[in-house]
């Protein structure tokens, strides 16, 4: 077997992804340092651009609001595991944040006198919960397609240099002056085959989310979490796993999502009998209460005999009652989405819609700024995560939809400030002499390997334990058979074999290295979920029905401790305490 | 307001019947490159078992997954908004994940080739750097002088003039169905156009004189032939032919 051929690259900052988080970060560093973003999709295919609905902001344009309001109902959203100084600094900078886009040429829509627009979504209230507010800046139903191509029109502006198509499969430590830093990553090139590391004195890693752990999910095929991954096999901890948030729309059968816009603009769900089932489940602000309600509502409706279709195994999101003109100026992609996927026409049919794998509340731990942490407390210098892939944590046990695309927005910012403030005084650290070698033998291993098995296989096995066991609803027994079928795919994956042997665009590798991380990121989500014996925000455990503050009013901090066959028994698991501010724990009612 | 009048659910809606829709076998004729084996292009068939509601990405995974892993082509999103997955499907340029199967002629073979006009690198993955570059040359930027310290003000008949052109996902489906893209590689071609003209129309923008100037070029605006492939091949519905002219008037009155 040939060995690849390996580059080496000396940067001052280099990012990881090149979705919302790391251009947003790559604009702020560009023009004070030696910059590279490196990315496994050219950037505009990033899942950014599939977000629809908005962007959460108390700009108050059209109706009073402010950031205290935003606070409390991304804390309130949150089940109370919110951290409330992060919560805050995304609120108040949230302003900002979108004037910031708006400045670079992101074409929002507008109110009657030029300012920009917005609309109602879900759990965003006025004054603490009285009644929807209009907070979601938005730009029809393709904000984050905006958002994505406004940020890549930015880049190329400022002469941004990315590496596209150059998947990072590992982070390279070394220890100096008794403290273990981050030295380069190294990425495998598609279309060569060839290795690449690249030394930075700041990393930043913004590789979005994971969502193929799942089998009905809104993420496209390459959120394979590979950067949360890479980070969980150095040995630090990811925090909040087992909070996953399945978004309530997404089309019947297929998960592709359809905007909470939807019910922001007057959208209504109804069961099987045409009931406005929403009012039983949070009778103030109905169907726009926050989506893990939403979704658990939908799921009980469905599990009670009250779903629609012929199997009763969906519900309706009902649109029909709204102006054929409006669903076109607002929502013109979403339902084309219906008409072309389910051959639904919105404006006289009810669309089939059922909760969808969406979002990982939980993943890389940070403080605000953007710095990784190694434990509860101790960061990890040089080393930064925003976006998706990270845990600020500003979403706690359930986010609210608009609060992602400003998530990337205020805390890709600060990664990028930060990471040049580091990267202006710290010297790279030296990169290791065996610094591809963990690389070399991962592909080396899944190219040689003789076995039987297929990928495709496991990973549909692995989505569909998750689907059935780990999703809306879960318990003790239900988690720990996926667990038990997680150790067994873990075997079957040593015996895997792939078909394509070449170096040019080698899908097929690649494919079996993503799967790898698919079933690392499964079993600490399967293992933490397990473990939290309550239920909060979107977790529900159906044997610990409750939330209980008194033992799990805290992170969850997982830790990988070393190679063991049987999932879980690899893990540590740690408690972080949340941070609070002016909100003490309440019940969550709507 | 409650409980609406209505009652939607008691509708068979058109979801149902596709569910109905059994599976059904067609049979893929796939264009392959190898690039390392030295081989010409050859077509290769694959028969796949399809539902109702399946696209011609999921036939094109079954195949990469069930039966030759080898077979390579660009996906992400596969709800149509990344634009990954431009290829020519039965002649015509389309995303394989918004293409339906149902909707093709099922009784005849399904023809899936790379887009045309830049270089294949293998199987359904060509070279995108040229048509990337094309993008990058128009200046796909707002250029503004001023500094505000808020939102720009914009009014919404103002932000109509090019919201058209705002829904481009760089695809290059519609370049690609260009004939004269096709014969001469140095045009910009029609995606580049419509960025240009995303930020020509843009009433905060002040840089229209600079692209007009850059369209002008023997390679700009001027190549169009008017022959609607490109508006044709557009996913997002983009009238891009229409832009194009609205960029050659601009040109001629020496503003947008």
């Amino acid at each position: 077997m040939t060995t690849p051929k390996v580059h080496h690259y000396e940067y001052d900052v280099v990012i990881v992804g090149a979705g919302g988080a790391g251009m947003r970060a790559a604009i702020e560093a560009g023009p004070h340092a030696k910059t590279a973003v490196i990315s496994k999709l050219f950037p505009t295919r990033s899942h950014t651009g599939a977000a629809q609905g908005g962007m959460a902001a108390a700009l108050a344009n059209v109706e009073e609001d402010n950031w205290e309001w935003h606070t409390f109902d991304t804390v309130k959203g949150g089940d109370y595991l919110v951290d409330q100084d992060a919560a805050e600094i995304l609120a108040k900078e949230s302003v900002q944040a979108v004037i910031d886009l708006e400045n670079m040429g992101l074409p929002f829509n507008r109110t009657p006198d030029g300012k920009i627009d917005q609309r109602r979504f879900g759990g965003h209230t006025r004054d603490h919960g009285k009644a929807p507010v209009r907070r979601s800046c938005y730009s029809a139903d393709r904000t984050g397609h905006m958002i994505l191509q406004t940020l890549y029109q930015n880049c190329v502006k400022l002469g941004i240099e990315f590496y596209n198509e150059f998947y990072v499969l590992d982070l390279v430590m070394n220890t100096v002056d008794g403290v273990e830093r981050p030295s380069a990553v190294v990425a495998y090139e598609l279309a060569t085959g060839e290795i690449h590391v690249f030394q930075g004195k700041s990393i930043v890693f913004a590789t979005g989310g994971f969502g193929k752990i799942f089998k009905t999910t809104s993420n496209a095929h390459t959120l394979t979490g590979d950067g949360v991954g890479i980070i969980w096999r150095k040995g630090l901890p990811l925090e909040d796993m087992e909070f996953y948030q399945f978004h309530p729309t997404g089309l019947a059968g297929l998960g592709i999502l359809l905007s909470e816009a939807a019910r922001g603009e007057g959208g209504i769900l109804r069961n099987s009998s045409g009931e406005r089932f929403m009012e039983r489940y949070a009778p103030t602000i109905k169907d726009l209460a926050p989506r893990d309600m939403v979704a658990r509502a939908m799921a009980n409706e469905v599990r009670e005999g009250r779903g629609a279709g012929p199997n009763k195994d969906y519900v309706l999101l009902d649109l029909t009652h709204l102006p054929p003109a409006v669903i076109d100026e607002k929502l013109p992609d979403i339902t084309e989405f219906a008409r072309t996927y389910l051959g639904v026409e919105p404006y006289t049919e009810p669309v089939p819609v059922f909760p969808t794998a969406h979002y990982a509340m939980g993943g890389i731990p940070t403080n605000v700024k953007a710095e990784v942490l190694r434990d509860n407390t101790t960061v990890v210098p040089g080393l930064y995560a925003a976006g998706e892939c990270a845990c600020v944590s500003v979403h706690g046990a359930n986010r609210l939809g608009t609060n992602s695309l400003l998530d990337i927005n205020v805390f890709g910012k600060r990664a990028g400030i930060y990471a040049v403030e580091y990267a202006k005084t710290a010297k790279h650290v030296p990169v290791p002499e065996n610094a591809v070698d963990e690389v070399l033998a991962l592909i080396e291993r899944v190219r040689n390997s003789k076995g039987t098995e297929k990928v495709a296989t496991l990973r549909k096995e692995l989505q569909e334990t998750m689907d059935k066991n780990v999703q809306v609803y879960r318990t003790e027994d239900s988690i720990n058979e996926s667990l038990d079928k997680i150790t067994e795919l873990r075997e079957r994956y040593n015996h895997i074999a792939i078909q394509d042997l070449g170096q040019r665009f080698n899908t097929d590798l690649l494919e079996a290295i993503e799967l790898g991380f698919l079933l690392d990121l499964a079993e600490v989500t399967a293992y933490t979920s397990r473990e939290r014996r309550e239920s909060r925000g979107g977790h529900f455990r159906e044997d610990f029905d409750t939330r209980n503050d008194e033992k799990f009013m805290v992170h969850s901090m997982a830790y990988k401790t070393g190679e063991n066959p049987k999932a879980g028994e690899d893990i540590k698991l740690g408690w972080k305490p949340v941070t609070i501010t002016n909100y003490p724990p309440m019940e969550r009612k709507y | 307001m409650a409980t609406a009048t209505a009652n939607p659910a008691g509708k068979a809606s058109a979801f149902e019947e596709m569910g109905a829709v059994p599976s059904f076998q067609v049979t893929l004729f796939v264009r392959r490159f190898d690039p390392e084996s030295g081989e010409e292009a050859k077509w290769e068939d694959f028969d796949v078992q399809v539902h109702g509601t399946d696209r011609v990405l999921d036939a094109l995974h079954k195949i990469k997954w069930e039966q030759d892993g080898s077979l390579t082509f660009r996906r992400s999103c596969a709800h149509g908004v990344c634009g990954s997955d431009a290829m020519r499907i039965n002649g015509r340029n389309r995303l394989a994940c918004k293409t339906l199967i149902k909707d093709l002629d099922i009784t005849q073979p399904i023809y899936v080739e790379p887009i045309k006009g830049l270089t294949v690198e293998k199987d359904l993955i060509v070279d995108m750097n040229p048509f990337y570059e094309a993008y990058r040359d128009i200046k796909p930027f707002l250029i503004a002088s001023d500094k505000p310290e808020k939102e720009r003000l914009q009014s919404s008949v103002e932000r109509a003039r090019f919201e058209d052109t705002t829904k481009c996902i760089l695809c290059a489906a519609c370049t690609t169905s260009c004939p004269v893209f096709w014969t001469d590689g140095q045009y910009f071609g029609p995606a580049a156009i419509v960025n240009a003209h995303r930020f020509i129309f843009d009433s905060r923008d002040e840089g229209a004189e600079l692209r007009l100037d850059i369209l002008n070029d023997k390679e700009g605006v001027w190549r169009c032939r008017t022959t609607f492939n490109c508006t044709e091949a557009c996913p997002r519905g983009i009238e891009v032919t229409r832009a194009i002219a609205e960029v050659k008037q601009a040109i001629l009155r020496g503003r947008p």
